[in-house]
Parts: C-alpha cells; sequence; structure tokens
C-alpha cells in the first residue's frame, strides 16, 4: 500500500515486517528516527521483538552479534561517530559469518564536528566484510532491508543498508510498503546454518593460528564474490513478485543508451544527476548501488561504449582520492575512458543541479 | 581439518587431538624425593596436565602442559622447579 512516509519510518516497517527478532539500539544522530519508530512499534504492540536499549554503539553491536549467533534475525542501526565506536566489533561479525542487517544513516566524521550527511562513515570501514548497499529513494532503502536479509542468510555475511542521512533519511515521499503475506512470500523463515544451542554445544570465536587465518579470510572473500550472483537472483526474484527492481541489483544505469559520457555516484544525489541528464540529454547516469561487493565487470559492461565518466564522491581518502574514483579507476584501469573524480557534498554540502552541471565541463576537482 | 565458515567448532573436547604445548618455554621438574603428594599441584593446574594413579601423582603431561608454573608456585615442598626448555 502506498503511503507518505518518511524514509526512516519506511525502513522500520521493512524490519517489521522481515520478523525481526532481536534489535539492539542506541541512538545517534541521523539514525535516530529507525529506532524510534521501531520502539514505537514494540511499545504499542503491533510487532514482536526484543529491544535491547544498550549503553554505547560498541555494546550494540556486540549484542546483535550474541543474539545473531544465537540464531534470530537481527537488525541495528548507527550513524557516523557510532559506526566508527564499533568498528572492531565490525569485523567481528563479518569474520563469525552472522546475517545481521544494519542501517546507516550516512553522516560524515568529526572533526570539525557535524552531523549532517556524506558517505564518509560507511566507506571509511568499506574494508570490514560487510556488504554495502547505498539507498537512492525511500523505496529502495524499503526494499533493500528486506532484500538484505534474504541475500544475507543465503552467504552468512553481514549487511549494511546505507541511506543519505537528512537528505534521505528524514525525507517524506511515497513508498509502496509490502503486505505481510507479501513479504512472507519472499523472504523465508531464518534457518540459520549454526548457532549457540545448549542441547548441542559449538564453539563459535576460537583463536585461529597462522596457519589457518588466512583462509578463513579467503572463505570471507569467496562468499563476497559468490554474493554478486545472488544479489543479482534476489533483484530478479523481487521484480517477479513486487514489479519492481534495481537495475541488476548491483549496478543501475539511466539514460546511458548512446551516450559517450556518464556521471557515475551513490546514493540520493543519484536522483539529481537524473533530472540534469533529463534536462541536458548529452550525458547518463551510473548508480553504484552496491559497493561491497564491488561490481567490477558489471561497471566495465555497461562502460563500454563510454569516452568519458565523473565519478562524484561524498566522501575523501584524505591522501588519495575520492574511495568510488580510486575503485572506478581500477577497475577500468585497461579501458579508454577518461575518468574524472569529484569530491561533493561532504559534511551535508548541498549537491546542486547547477554544481553538476560545472563538473560535467570542468577537469577534476572539488565542489566547494 | 575441514575448516568451518566462521570458524565455528562442532565437535566438543577436540582439545584432547589438538595438542598445544608448542608455546612452552620453561617446564616444570618434577623431583620424586622432595614430593609429599599433598596434590597442590594437580588441584591448581588450570590445563589438568597433572594426573594422578591411585592417588598418587605421576609426571606432568608434556602434551598439555603449557609451562606457566603455577605447579612451582603452589607447591610449598620445593619439589617442583620450572626449568628452561632445552635444558
Amino acid at each position: 500500500m502506498k503511503k507518505i512516509e518518511e524514509c526512516s519510518k519506511a525502513i522500520a516497517e521493512a524490519v517489521k515486517l522481515c520478523n525481526v527478532k532481536v534489535i539492539p539500539i542506541y541512538p545517534i544522530t541521523p539514525q535516530t528516527h529507525i529506532p524510534e519508530e521501531i520502539s514505537k512499534f514494540v511499545n504499542d504492540g503491533e510487532f514482536n521483538s526484543e529491544l535491547i536499549y544498550t549503553e554505547s554503539e560498541h555494546s550494540m553491536l556486540s549484542a546483535a552479534i550474541g543474539a545473531s549467533a544465537s540464531g534470530v534475525r537481527t537488525f541495528t542501526a548507527t550513524s557516523s561517530q557510532g559506526l566508527a565506536y564499533t568498528f572492531e566489533n565490525l569485523f567481528i561479525a563479518s569474520g563469525l559469518r552472522l546475517p545481521i542487517v544494519m542501517a546507516v544513516a550516512n553522516r560524515t566524521l568529526s572533526a570539525p564536528i557535524n552531523i549532517w550527511g556524506d558517505h564518509q562513515d560507511s566507506i571509511s570501514v568499506r574494508d570490514c566484510g560487510w556488504l554495502q548497499f547505498y539507498a537512492e529513494s525511500s523505496q529502495e532503502a524499503f526494499d533493500t532491508t528486506i532484500q538484505a536479509y534474504k541475500i544475507a542468510e543465503q552467504i552468512n555475511l553481514p549487511v549494511m543498508v546505507c541511506v543519505d542521512g537528512f537528505n534521505l533519511s528524514h525525507v517524506y515521499e511515497p513508498v509502496d510498503i509490502l503486505e505481510q503475506k507479501q513479504v512472507n512470500s519472499f523472504l523465508p523463515e531464518f534457518k540459520p546454518k549454526f548457532k549457540l544451542d545448549t542441547n548441542k554445544p559449538i564453539t563459535i570465536g576460537p583463536v585461529a593460528y597462522p596457519n589457518t587465518f588466512m583462509q578463513f579470510k579467503k572463505q570471507q572473500q569467496d562468499a563476497m564474490l559468490d554474493s554478486i550472483k545472488i544479489i543479482k537472483n534476489v533483484n530478479i526474484e523481487f521484480k517477479n513478485k513486487f514489479k519492481r527492481s534495481y537495475g541488476d541489483g548491483l549496478i543501475e544505469t539511466y539514460n546511458l543508451k548512446g551516450k559517450k559520457k556518464a556521471i557515475i555516484a551513490m546514493g540520493s544525489i543519484c536522483g539529481t544527476i537524473r533530472e540534469l541528464s533529463n534536462k541536458l540529454k548529452n550525458f547518463g547516469l551510473i548508480k553504484i548501488r552496491c559497493f561491497r561487493p564491488f561490481p567490477k565487470q558489471e561497471l566495465i559492461n555497461v562502460c563500454k561504449n563510454l569516452n568519458e565518466l565523473i565519478v562524484i564522491d561524498k566522501n575523501i581518502s584524505i591522501g588519495n582520492g575520492g574511495a568510488l574514483a580510486i575503485e572506478v579507476k581500477n577497475a577500468l584501469f585497461d579501458k579508454k575512458i577518461n575518468v574524472r573524480s569529484y569530491i561533493a557534498g561532504l559534511g551535508g554540502k548541498d549537491i546542486t543541479i547547477n554544481d553538476l552541471e560545472k563538473a560535467l565541463k570542468n577537469k577534476e576537482g572539488w565542489m566547494l | 581439518m575441514e575448516l568451518k565458515i566462521g570458524a565455528i567448532i562442532e565437535e566438543p573436547g577436540n582439545s584432547l587431538k589438538n595438542r598445544k604445548a608448542g608455546w612452552r618455554s620453561f617446564r616444570p621438574k618434577w623431583d620424586k624425593e622432595k614430593c609429599t603428594q599433598c596434590m597442590m599441584c594437580w588441584q591448581f593446574c588450570p590445563e589438568n596436565a597433572i594426573h594422578q594413579v591411585n592417588n598418587k601423582r605421576i609426571e606432568t603431561d608434556f602434551d598439555f602442559c603449557k609451562g606457566c608454573g603455577i605447579c612451582e608456585n603452589v607447591c610449598k615442598f620445593k619439589a617442583i622447579k620450572m626449568v628452561k626448555e632445552e635444558q
């Protein structure tokens, strides 16, 4: 049913529909509305789930790891400093192969202190072994949260669903909220591949010596690469059931047919790029929906006929450049495509149509 | 050895097979003459590497002794002395 819904509430609705059993939470701007809405559902008796109000993000993800290890569907959400605070647990969740889903309302990191949105927080943890999806709209955030469980539980890896702080997390727009029956038909009951059970004891989290540690890391890398196929299949199944899809699940293009030039970006800024593309008609959009695993081959395929690519990064790997630009240049290193990198929207700075028009004309640089 | 995802161990008690005494740099040298069989070392050994036969302790099980020296510490009769592994 279509409703005018805030993105954060749409995510909360998705969590409810996924029958998540344990939700450890700790509030931080701009993620706060997500746990707030979930708490409301639980305390109004609409949603039978256990909330754990923790004293920090570090405890929050620790609790989620414990809950997930005991074999129940688990959700949590955070932003910025909170994500940084729970950094070490991110590696533990992925190393233990727990299918936790976490919403990240993207916000920059201090200092100078700033509560507004850019991708610095989740980009800074890109190497932690979590899948990362960047949603463009509330609808996509809702759909991706549901898909995330389906993907995570097949490959036993945790998933981050990233939404731009404020620019998306606080936006009200029409969202088609699925019925419980529909979600049940898409997302089966969670059957963990292993769990803590006193009747059948197992050890989780033992020490791995140098002779085995690398093999566990390779298992994670292999699972991450295998997930590309699973993401595509889940996208197709979702499309067949609910008539909505996001490109091939990893990468989406818009107005790209017959174009020589494209802007490549992630998240809510893609909406502005679509509008400019309709206006100028001389370039297309490539949206990276899934940043981890990075869709290398899929990117090469969609860039076949291009000779110019402008990368918009809402993050900066200081000392090199935008993280997405680094990935794109890496994927296209032997292709004859001129890749230009733009750093934009840091600390919540608006990226306007005018800014993007300049980026199309100029060389590379910063949208200051 | 099959490595399960997430490094989980499904089989309890497998430390009996996986002997992890390799990091020991000191080993307890047990002097049978001084030993009064008071069983303090047997009680305190955190690895259960000291066993009894007919209510008497026998030589430390060096497949499991990590060389922590707790037995030397609790022995009231100086019957246990930690010596360098190579000696």
